[in-house]
């Protein structure tokens, strides 16, 4: 009862929250498909199995930092560059690299796991490398880095909250402004929210998924 | 025309793949590189479209040196198909037949003319399959569109690596025969990769045998039956070598011509008297237009006192068409228990006769190893 007069009573500021929240999303969330896309791809050629190995090794302790201690590791980071070391940018790195460990992983392993009975044919066809990607080898992988993205999304929809501690703006805001002031109405406002739009995202991403997969795949 | 010129292949490792290979593939005609796992076959076949680089050694196509020319453009002058396929599966039959077409640039309309011509040579219905995405095909029928595929820019060579290699015995007879008969009509220059002696004799119009990255007999499926040339050749033709020479035999090879004949309404005791002088207790029967009706022995002869010959007579002969191998007619007679076959033509006029005699001489021919009569093919 609380929630919901907290809620109905903050309509316009929880939407800015939320609209905050998924900005962010948003665009952390396009550069690591961008990077880790093509850093996949990267690591997925012929004589990279090293340096993949070490790339995705990387990507996976990053996972292993807990955000708020990435967090405070950017900071001093980004001071030393001359960047703002609080608020957006912060934020937007720190989610790029929670991103990159499916996205990357699932993109390595898709291009990876191309039957190499197709590449062989496109290769005798005359398809050059860079037709054997386009055509061949992404179309291919284009489901299973869908769903890469989409475990990345939804991770990083939760941990967005906690960019709130390094000046960030989103769905983060109530629940800390909450803790800080025990408002349970706030903090559960807040996680509803989060857990909708998590939701939402995965299913939207989940419908997307299939809509991506090209038709000779479904059936 | 295909030319290789002393050519070998050897890895950095220092291993030696193939051994300074030359041979010649000439335009129209099938040649089969034969030869146990790891002979250097495959090698062979993919240093003329150069997935594979040459070491030493030169490969002409038509007079052109394939290193003098663009890989990729090399490559599309081919048709290519391999055991596995290899079809795209995101990709509809006309999108993976019309691979090679869009890759030079033809129109969205040639391509899929194209794709429909090659989907009817390989008896595949156009409407019904066009759309359809390799998962909804059989093995077969993938196996079709992977030739169709690799026929997709009309290219007057093509490579093909254990092309049916994938699928059952009995489809791939069919395959093989239904190939035969499309390259009958296109008469491509094809270098044809296969482990298989049988699939090679039934294929090739020359058989290259490769044994450890060299070539040991280059020459016709008959010769290589009938005169292997080491222990190795003849041990990988395997010892029913003579029996295989017979699937490439036709009957009318080793067929007498104009046999003696009688008709239906002669007088049976002229009949038995004709022989019983000329000591043949065997008459093919005839009616008119010299069409088979069937035979009369002595033994059922003797057993009917008058009459006509149609009254002594065996309507169910067994008969070998012609065109028909050795072998099949051998199956024949076995089955009907007959030493004696007629040959006839297609609107069952007598061509001639087969008899058990004939190719039991033919067998032993074949065996003889030195001097011994090589059927010509």
């Amino acid at each position: 009862m609380e929630v919901w007069n907290y809620v109905n009573g903050h309509w316009i500021t929880i939407g800015s929250w939320t609209l905050d929240h998924l900005w962010l999303i948003f665009v952390s969330n396009s550069l690591a498909v961008f990077i880790g896309v093509s850093l996949g791809i990267f690591i997925a050629g012929k004589g990279r199995e090293e340096v993949a190995d070490t790339v995705l090794y990387l990507a996976g302790i990053m996972m292993t930092i807990p955000s708020l201690a990435l967090f405070g590791l950017l900071m001093p980071l980004l001071t030393a560059l001359n960047l703002p070391s609080i608020g957006f940018l912060p934020a937007v790195i720190a989610l790029i690299l929670y991103g990159q460990l499916p996205i990357l992983r699932n993109t390595y392993t898709a291009i990876r796991e191309v039957d190499p009975a197709m590449i062989e044919a496109g290769r005798g066809m005359g398809m050059t490398p860079r037709q054997i990607l386009f055509k061949i080898k992404l179309p291919l992988a284009v489901p299973i880095i869908m769903a890469g993205l989409r475990n990345a999304v939804v991770i990083n929809i939760g941990i967005a909250t906690i960019a709130v501690f390094i000046g960030a703006r989103g769905l983060g805001v109530p629940i800390f402004r909450g803790l800080r002031t025990s408002r349970m109405d706030m903090i559960i406002t807040g996680a509803i929210f989060v857990s909708i739009l998590a939701l939402l995202a995965d299913g939207l991403l989940a419908l997307a998924e299939k809509l991506f997969t090209p038709e000779g795949l479904k059936k | 025309m295909i030319k290789l010129q002393d050519v070998k292949k050897i890895y950095p490792d220092g291993t030696k793949a193939v051994k300074g290979v030359t041979f010649e593939v000439k335009e129209g005609e099938l040649c089969v590189l034969l030869g146990p796992s790891g002979c250097g076959k495959t090698t062979t076949m993919k240093m003329i479209n150069r997935l594979i680089p040459i070491t030493e050694g030169d490969i002409y196509i038509d007079g052109t040196n394939n290193k003098e020319m663009d890989e990729n453009e090399l490559r599309r002058e081919m048709g290519y198909a391999i055991q596995e396929i290899g079809l795209f599966p995101h990709m509809t039959v006309e999108e993976n037949i019309s691979t090679v077409p869009k890759l030079k640039k033809w129109s969205a309309e040639e391509s899929e003319e194209r794709s429909r011509k090659l989907l009817d040579l390989m008896g595949m219905d156009p409407d019904e399959f066009i759309d359809k995405y390799p998962t909804e095909l059989s093995g077969g029928q993938r196996q079709r569109v992977g030739v169709a595929r690799s026929l997709g820019a009309d290219p007057p060579i093509m490579l093909m690596d254990e092309p049916f290699g994938a699928i059952d015995p009995i489809t791939r007879d069919r395959l093989q025969d239904e190939f035969l008969k499309i390259q009958e009509e296109i008469k491509k220059t094809i270098v044809f990769v296969t482990h298989d002696i049988n699939e090679a004799i039934k294929m090739g119009d020359k058989v290259a045998l490769l044994k450890d990255g060299e070539l040991i007999q280059y020459a016709p499926p008959a010769e290589l039956l009938a005169a292997p040339k080491n222990r190795f050749v003849r041990d990988f033709v395997g010892s029913d070598r003579t029996l295989k020479s017979l699937r490439l035999m036709r009957v009318e090879e080793a067929m007498k011509q104009s046999p003696r004949v009688v008709r239906e309404d002669d007088d049976l005791e002229d009949v038995k008297r004709t022989m019983e002088t000329n000591e043949i207790n065997y008459l093919i029967v005839v009616e008119t237009g010299n069409r088979l009706k069937g035979w009369i022995n002595k033994e059922d002869a003797e057993g009917v006192d008058s009459g006509r010959v149609a009254d002594a007579m065996v309507a169910d002969t067994g008969s070998a068409q012609i065109g028909t191998s050795l072998a099949e007619a051998l199956t024949v007679m076995l089955e009907k228990d007959v030493a004696n076959l007629p040959v006839v033509d297609e609107a069952n006029k007598l061509q001639g006769l087969l008899t058990f005699h004939d190719l039991q001489k033919l067998i032993g021919e074949t065996y003889t190893e030195r001097g011994g009569r090589h059927p010509e093919v």
